[in-house]
């Protein structure tokens, strides 16, 4: 077992730790506190499955983004599909036997790495480019994008310049999966790919990155135009009712 | 202070996003309410000591209150969607008029205090103590928001600058900072009943002077009544109705319309406003107080239907908030939507059949509509998403011939503000609001050019009064701007006479 497993393993279990402790907290944050009045964003649906289409229209399409600009919205769909599709193109290396689907798309799964880095660039370059939203920009929106560019560009490279060892790397997260280590393959590349990864998993609940979460409990968007028909009292609002006289 | 100079930019046939000059409205801020007008309502007379831990205090308290607030602290991704997207940015360049800028004045502090992130790396994530000059920006800045929620519409996560400028102010008031015209507008409710502290006798005398006016006009008994115990219907209406041009045009068109279709109705003394300026300051508790009036005038008087006023943030108040804050209303009829606006009532008697027009009487006017920001964003009429859109226009074709739409980014829900919603219709920020005009009078123009429009049709006591100001300051003519109910005034058919 050399250092560099032992270092990696720990790095991905304290990474997925950090995680999942924080969006747990976060979404139970945020589900437990109280929404008092009724603030969707009009026109809105007026049922609990319009709800659900609109919500579907903006996860799924960023519908409200290509309403506000159509470049932001192009990198910006393209970057989080291609995401999606690199995401489940490395389920591969989480599941034996790899699943069906999982190893249909590999082909369309490198595109998508590519576009993801153009998306990227494309949203990087708005930061430099448009005045407006140069000024806006904070260091870590400068750090986020180059930590998902880090990330692209070195699984890039591996596949395209300097092959790793994959099936060591399989081994090792199969390993991490059942508490049973794998030595983990030291090219410098796949170190630099993991070690951003781990870093983007470790901070997905404490940066901008809880956008994700953040969609779903935004009551101008999940909340259906229904006041007149449905009573809505958040319980504080309650309690200050009765404690009058 | 020496009153700011009012400057109206130049209007361009097509809209284009200024270039940014940082700090061009720095100067503009409102003046602060002295100490009577906190303490009536209930807020520390000055600047408490301690006001730094206080606020964070309150600011804790909030996001303890609003999950609205607490997601749209974290959530934004500065994606930069919303930067052109604000009236008051588009009418003076100041970049912290971008909404994401303005949200960001409290979200760095929110960050600093409640995240780890800005707790430990201040810098990188752009966490700000605060600081006196942190809380001047608050006051310049916040200041300087309608509160329209126009960027809301299009930011991918729904994010509401408004629900984040009434945290702001709540949090200011709860230190001691409030903005005086909002807070002395409260105080007046309260103690007199509406916006305008009109006293019970003044407005039966001027109900009463409007009746024999539509008497000598019309030769018909058409009655303002107030306070009438037993009748069907309470109206309830922004004060300017009562006497400010060209607001009583529409309530005339309001009695008319009862007139004509024979529905006994009542104005109410004690709840002669609408108007809820609880809503601007974010104070749930004074917007509740305020609508309370609604709910005891309502069951003093026994009547079985509420009726709202051309009023937009009443309308919000009232669709969306008064079920949860005076409800629930089972006093009254449930054939009829509780509230219903009075534009929801107008449509259905025609609908029905119930009035009728004579179109000619508009034939001096091409007509336009604006849509006022509240109800096009944050409320409905009708049974469908967005009758708040086709019921106003309905009405207007049912009683003008000529309707000519305004350019299709600035109506509907991506209507421009006029400039002075949100509690900013103080002549202190004159110079704000004739530059946040700047977008919707750019629309005006280019249909006023193409197609002679020489009315502007609103359901909005704050638009009309806005506009009213605000229009000669780019060349037009004030009296360009009126209610729908002036129009169904003017053309309603009130039978033989």
């Amino acid at each position: 077992m050399t250092a560099a497993t032992i270092f990696y393993a720990l790095l991905f279990y304290a990474a997925f730790l950090l995680c999942v402790i924080g969006l747990v907290y976060k979404i139970a944050d945020y589900a437990r506190t109280p929404a008092p009045l009724k603030i969707p964003t009009t026109p809105a649906p007026t049922t609990a499955g319009g709800v659900v289409l609109r919500m579907l229209r903006e996860v799924g399409l960023f519908e409200s983004l290509f309403k506000a600009n159509l470049w932001i919205w192009l990198f910006g769909f393209m970057f989080h599909v291609a995401l999606a599709l690199v995401l489940m193109r490395h389920l591969r290396y989480f599941t034996e036997p790899v699943w069906f689907w999982v190893a249909w798309i590999q082909p369309f799964g490198i595109y998508g790495g590519l576009a993801m880095v153009a998306g990227l660039a494309g949203l990087w370059a708005r930061r430099f480019l448009v005045e407006r939203i140069r000024y806006i920009s904070t260091f870590s929106d400068h750090l986020m994008l180059a930590l998902l560019a880090g990330i692209g560009i070195s699984g890039l490279l591996m596949k395209f310049v300097a092959h790793t060892d994959i099936i060591s790397v399989k081994a090792f997260f199969l390993g991490l999966m059942r508490f049973d280590w794998q030595p983990l393959p030291t090219q410098p590349l796949l170190l630099v790919h993991l070690t951003l990864v781990a870093l983007l998993i470790a901070i997905f609940p404490y940066s901008k990155l809880l956008h994700a979460p953040g969609l779903f409990f935004s009551p101008g968007r999940n909340q259906a135009d229904n006041p007149r028909e449905q009573r809505h009292i958040a319980p504080w609002a309650a309690a200050l009712e009765k404690a009058k006289p | 202070m020496a009153a700011a100079e009012v400057v109206a930019p130049p209007l361009k046939q097509y809209p284009v996003i200024p270039i940014l000059q940082a700090g061009a409205m720095a100067h503009s801020k409102p003046y602060t309410a002295n100490a009577a007008i906190q303490q009536a309502i209930g807020f520390p007379g000055e600047l408490v000591e301690d006001w730094q831990n206080k606020a964070v205090a309150k600011l804790g308290d909030l996001l303890h209150k609003y999950r609205g607030l607490k997601v749209y602290l974290d959530a934004c991704v500065h994606c930069g969607a919303c930067t052109d997207k604000c009236h008051y940015f588009l009418g003076t360049g100041d970049p912290k008029n971008m909404p994401v800028a303005r949200q960001d004045l409290l979200r760095k502090v929110y960050r600093r205090y409640f995240t780890w992130a800005g707790k430990w790396f201040p810098k990188l994530v752009g966490a700000e103590d605060l600081t006196r000059e942190v809380l001047d920006e608050w006051n310049t800045y916040f200041n300087q928001c309608s509160e329209c929620r126009r960027c809301s519409v299009f930011c991918p996560y729904g994010i509401d600058t408004a629900e984040i400028t009434m945290a702001a102010k709540e949090i200011m008031d709860s230190i001691g900072m409030g903005q005086k015209y909002s807070n002395e507008i409260i105080g007046k409710v309260h103690k007199v009943g509406n916006n305008l502290g009109l006293p019970g006798p003044a407005l039966l005398d001027t109900l009463q002077s409007i009746e024999e006016d539509l008497k000598e006009e019309t030769g018909q008994d058409i009655r303002l009544p107030l306070n009438q115990k037993g009748a069907e219907v309470m109206v309830i209406t922004p004060s300017a109705d009562f006497f400010a041009e060209p607001h009583v045009y529409s309530l005339i068109g309001y009695a008319k319309v009862f007139h004509a279709a024979g529905i006994p109705w009542t104005l109410s003394t004690h709840a002669s406003e609408a108007g809820n300026f609880g809503l601007f300051i974010g104070n749930y508790g004074q917007m509740q107080k305020i609508a309370t009036r609604v709910r005891e005038a309502a069951l003093e008087l026994g009547v079985k239907r509420l009726v709202v006023g051309e009023c937009g943030h009443a309308w919000r108040v009232a669709y969306s908030f008064w079920n949860t804050l005076i409800g629930p209303f089972d006093f009254l009829d449930p054939n009829y939507p509780v509230p219903q606006h009075i534009c929801e009532l107008t449509y259905d008697l025609i609908q029905r059949g119930a009035i009728s027009f004579d179109k000619s009487a508009n034939d001096k006017y091409v007509v336009t509509f604006h849509d006022s920001c509240n109800v096009a964003r944050a409320s409905r009429m009708g049974g469908i998403p967005g009758g708040q859109f086709e019921i106003p226009r309905a009405i207007i074709r049912a009683a003008a011939n000529k309707f000519v739409e305004m350019d299709a980014d600035s109506i509907r829900e991506k209507t421009f503000c006029c400039g002075g919603g949100g509690g900013i219709l103080t002549d202190e920020l004159l110079d704000l609001r004739v530059k946040g005009a700047l977008p919707r009078m750019e629309a005006l123009k280019n249909v006023v050019d193409s197609d002679g429009v020489n009315f502007m049709a609103t359901i909005c006591a704050i638009c009309k009064a806005q506009f009213s100001k605000v229009l000669p300051y780019y060349k037009f003519n004030m009296n360009m701007v009126g209610g729908v109910h002036q129009l169904v005034s003017n053309a309603i058919r009130l039978g033989p006479k």
